[in-house]
């Protein structure tokens, strides 16, 4: 019975009766879509970044007893922007998911405790350090057929996609991947908040779903095996030289130039 | 006629993502009214029925085991002072400025206001998850970490002897708002002689008017209000336990001056002043408890705040431990590093057994109360012996550096300077030991043998 009338980029509407609304509609439909964005972030417990790793006497591994473990500092990064997405209510729910051993729960918490919304734990023995390889990103990106943006510094949303600024060798690159799509976090995406006491207590309330690798029928019999694991050789002392033709001279003797 | 609003209903309002990477504390009411119930008792549990969330240990009675919410505390505080603290502590040091950013950025985090109970939105964590966080804080910077429990100090009184409505006004702003509190109890003429204290509070009507001078008040320059212990009896021969009465008084009252800040040998961070209180008038209505109950009240302050006290001193010599354990690895001497040669491993052996040491009996007085006991012969216990322990390793750390020890570029010969208000505030060395004796010749008197 009310006329509606359409202003551009916002619709209100009238009644005698009902409160008054403003309702965004020309962004709503984009906005819902956004709004019902999950983010599965995956955190590792890895050895603490500040302790020293001493290889194991039969060189089979890393020493792991004993030693002090915390979440992966890229991990905590990718939660960072997770927990950002959602206070800009682009994201409607975070899930933190971690495989590894029981201790791997007290990575969820920490996770929950930094804004996740809930965790899935699976179970899996053995061992769990960060190698450094930089494969589960773009692994999981190929197994879903879904888009990756790895080495992310910068995630902008704009319309019904994101835009990535990318840290690679040569400089940074920009790319663009529509949803859903794997990101992978870069040293400089942000700086990672602390958790603080009150959400702690707050993600003891928080579900963890605990799950083992074969409920969803993956099979976890390994394909490499690790044959050694060996410090990197002690740095040899350098020479110094006097003069630049003696580095040239003594470069060429070495047959490296 | 069209009439537009721009109202936005309140919870779909767009807000605009945080600038600073830490949360306001809009997230704190809501949680703790669900979990306080549980977390407070969770600590006291944990620590006597040895169950953890983690496995269950071995027997009932003790356990050493903290839970996994206490560990993420610990993890916190311990972060906070080493990214947060450590790298100002110096600069604080130097300059004497208040860290009020630190302060901000601690109390945003929920470091700050810990035994604030649930109903008035605080953390409502026990003495002991409180002494957990002031050892990491102190760990950083104790003059920085006295700024902090100063405030719970001061606010010990109202949770113990507060009615409801002084609880709500004075413990409920301090978690809505970075606001801070002092304990005033000490005067210029009086420290250890707490009976002997003269400022006085003369009844007028509904109103009380005060007058004194109260000394060495921590935050006192800062505070947005005191707790103030004044002499309510003329009557001479009046016991001490009737003779005085707990005021809460604003800073913003007529009469009210805080003097300057005292320049002092360490904890320089902490801003330690003199109040004057002329002619003050403080409406009856903020009277804590009844008249005559002040004593009472400041002394049971002391059983909550002594263990935090001795946590800060065993923050103290861990720090000093540390740093003297990464020297004596780092410096050479007569061939070897210093670590090598047994006097200074022994050194290093004495300052582990005292840190140890401290840490149990801080642990064990906190444990105490929590269980709702009365702790003073542990506390006192736990303080004199940390204080010491804080002094003779902080000084064995200097010693360790050797010349370097002495000198300002390196961190220990402020943890020297800062030890040693260990052995005097909250109940001096001296104090601390005529309270132990005296429980412990009660309790013999009361033994059969």
């Amino acid at each position: 019975m009310w006329p509606i009338f359409d202003y551009g980029r916002f619709v209100s509407i009238i009644s005698s009766s009902d409160v008054y609304g403003v309702v965004w509609m020309r962004s709503l439909a984009q906005l819902h879509k956004m709004a019902n964005l999950r983010v599965l972030v995956g955190v590792k417990r890895v050895i603490d970044y500040a302790v020293k790793i001493r290889v194991k006497p039969d060189n089979s591994g890393v020493v792991t007893d004993g030693v002090k473990h915390s979440m992966n500092p890229f991990c905590e990064i990718a939660m960072e922007e997770a927990v950002r997405l959602k206070e800009k209510k682009l994201a409607k729910e975070i899930i933190a998911v971690s495989c590894g051993p029981a201790q791997a729960q007290e990575t969820i918490r920490t996770a929950l405790a930094m804004g996740a919304d809930r965790g899935i734990h699976v179970e899996v023995t053995g061992k769990s350090i960060d190698g450094d390889n930089n494969q589960t990103g773009q692994m999981t990106a190929a197994l879903l057929d879904w888009p990756q943006a790895t080495f992310a510094s910068e995630v902008t949303k704009e319309n019904d996609h994101l835009k990535v600024v990318r840290e690679i060798d040569g400089g940074l690159e920009t790319v663009k991947v529509t949803l859903p799509a794997v990101i992978t976090a870069d040293l400089r995406l942000n700086e990672p908040r602390y958790a603080t006491l009150p959400n702690i207590m707050k993600a003891k309330k928080k579900k963890i779903a605990k799950h083992k690798a074969a409920d969803f029928g993956v099979d976890l019999t390994p394909t490499l095996e690790v044959v050694g694991v060996e410090d990197p050789p002690v740095r040899q002392a350098g020479q110094k030289v006097e003069s630049t033709e003696e580095l040239v001279a003594k470069l060429k003797d070495s047959g490296v130039v | 006629m069209i009439i537009m609003t721009n109202l936005l209903s309140p919870g779909k309002c767009y807000t605009p993502p945080r600038a600073r990477p830490f949360l306001v504390r809009q997230t704190v009411s809501a949680p703790c009214e669900q979990t306080a119930a549980t977390c407070a008792h969770q600590g006291h549990r944990t620590q006597s029925a040895a169950a953890t969330t983690s496995e269950p240990s071995g027997g009932r009675g003790y356990s050493f085991e903290l839970t996994d919410e206490q560990r993420e505390y610990q993890d916190l505080a311990r972060k906070f002072a080493r990214e947060e603290i450590i790298p100002v502590a110096s600069q604080y040091d130097k300059t004497g400025e208040y860290p009020f950013p630190i302060l901000k950025k601690g109390w945003e985090l929920g470091l700050m206001n810990t035994h604030i109970p649930a109903d008035y939105g605080g953390m409502g964590l026990g003495i002991f998850d409180g002494c957990m966080i002031t050892e990491e804080l102190a760990y950083g910077c104790t003059g920085i970490q006295t700024a902090f429990e100063a405030n719970n100090l001061a606010q010990v009184p109202v949770i113990l002897a507060g009615n409801a409505e002084q609880k709500k006004k004075y413990l409920g702003r301090m978690t809505e708002e970075l606001l801070l509190c002092s304990y005033g109890v000490t005067e210029p003429c009086a420290g250890s002689d707490v009976a002997g204290i003269k400022t006085k509070a003369v009844k007028k009507g509904d109103e009380y008017i005060l007058n004194g001078q109260k000394m060495w008040i921590t935050n006192g320059g800062h505070a947005n209000r005191y707790f103030v212990l004044a002499r309510t009896s003329d009557d001479p021969n009046m016991p001490a336990g009737k003779a005085f009465t707990g005021f809460i008084v604003d800073r913003e009252w007529e009469g009210v001056t805080p003097g300057k800040k005292e320049w002092n040998m360490g904890q320089r961070a902490s801003d330690t002043r003199g109040i004057t209180f002329e002619d003050v008038r403080v409406p009856a209505e903020n009277v804590l408890g009844t008249e005559g109950m002040g004593f009472k009240i400041a002394m049971g302050a002391f059983d909550k705040t002594r263990p935090t006290v001795a946590a800060g001193a065993t923050g103290i010599a861990q720090r000093a431990l540390d740093e003297a354990t990464k020297y004596s690895l780092e410096r050479k001497t007569m061939g070897k590093y210093i670590a090598e040669h047994q006097a200074v491993a022994f050194m290093l052996a004495e300052m582990a057994i005292m840190v140890e040491t401290s840490r149990l009996l801080t642990q064990r007085s906190a444990w105490e109360i929590d269980q709702g006991r009365r702790n003073t012969y542990f506390a006192s216990i736990a303080k004199a012996y940390a204080g010491d322990a804080a002094n003779k390793c902080a000084t064995d750390a200097v010693q360790i550096h050797g010349g370097n020890g002495f000198n300002s570029d390196y961190p220990v010969e402020k943890l020297m300077r800062d030890a040693k208000i260990c052995q005097i505030y909250e109940g001096t060395a001296q104090i601390q030991r005529l309270i132990i004796s005296r429980e412990l010749l009660a309790k013999a008197k009361q033994t059969q043998w």
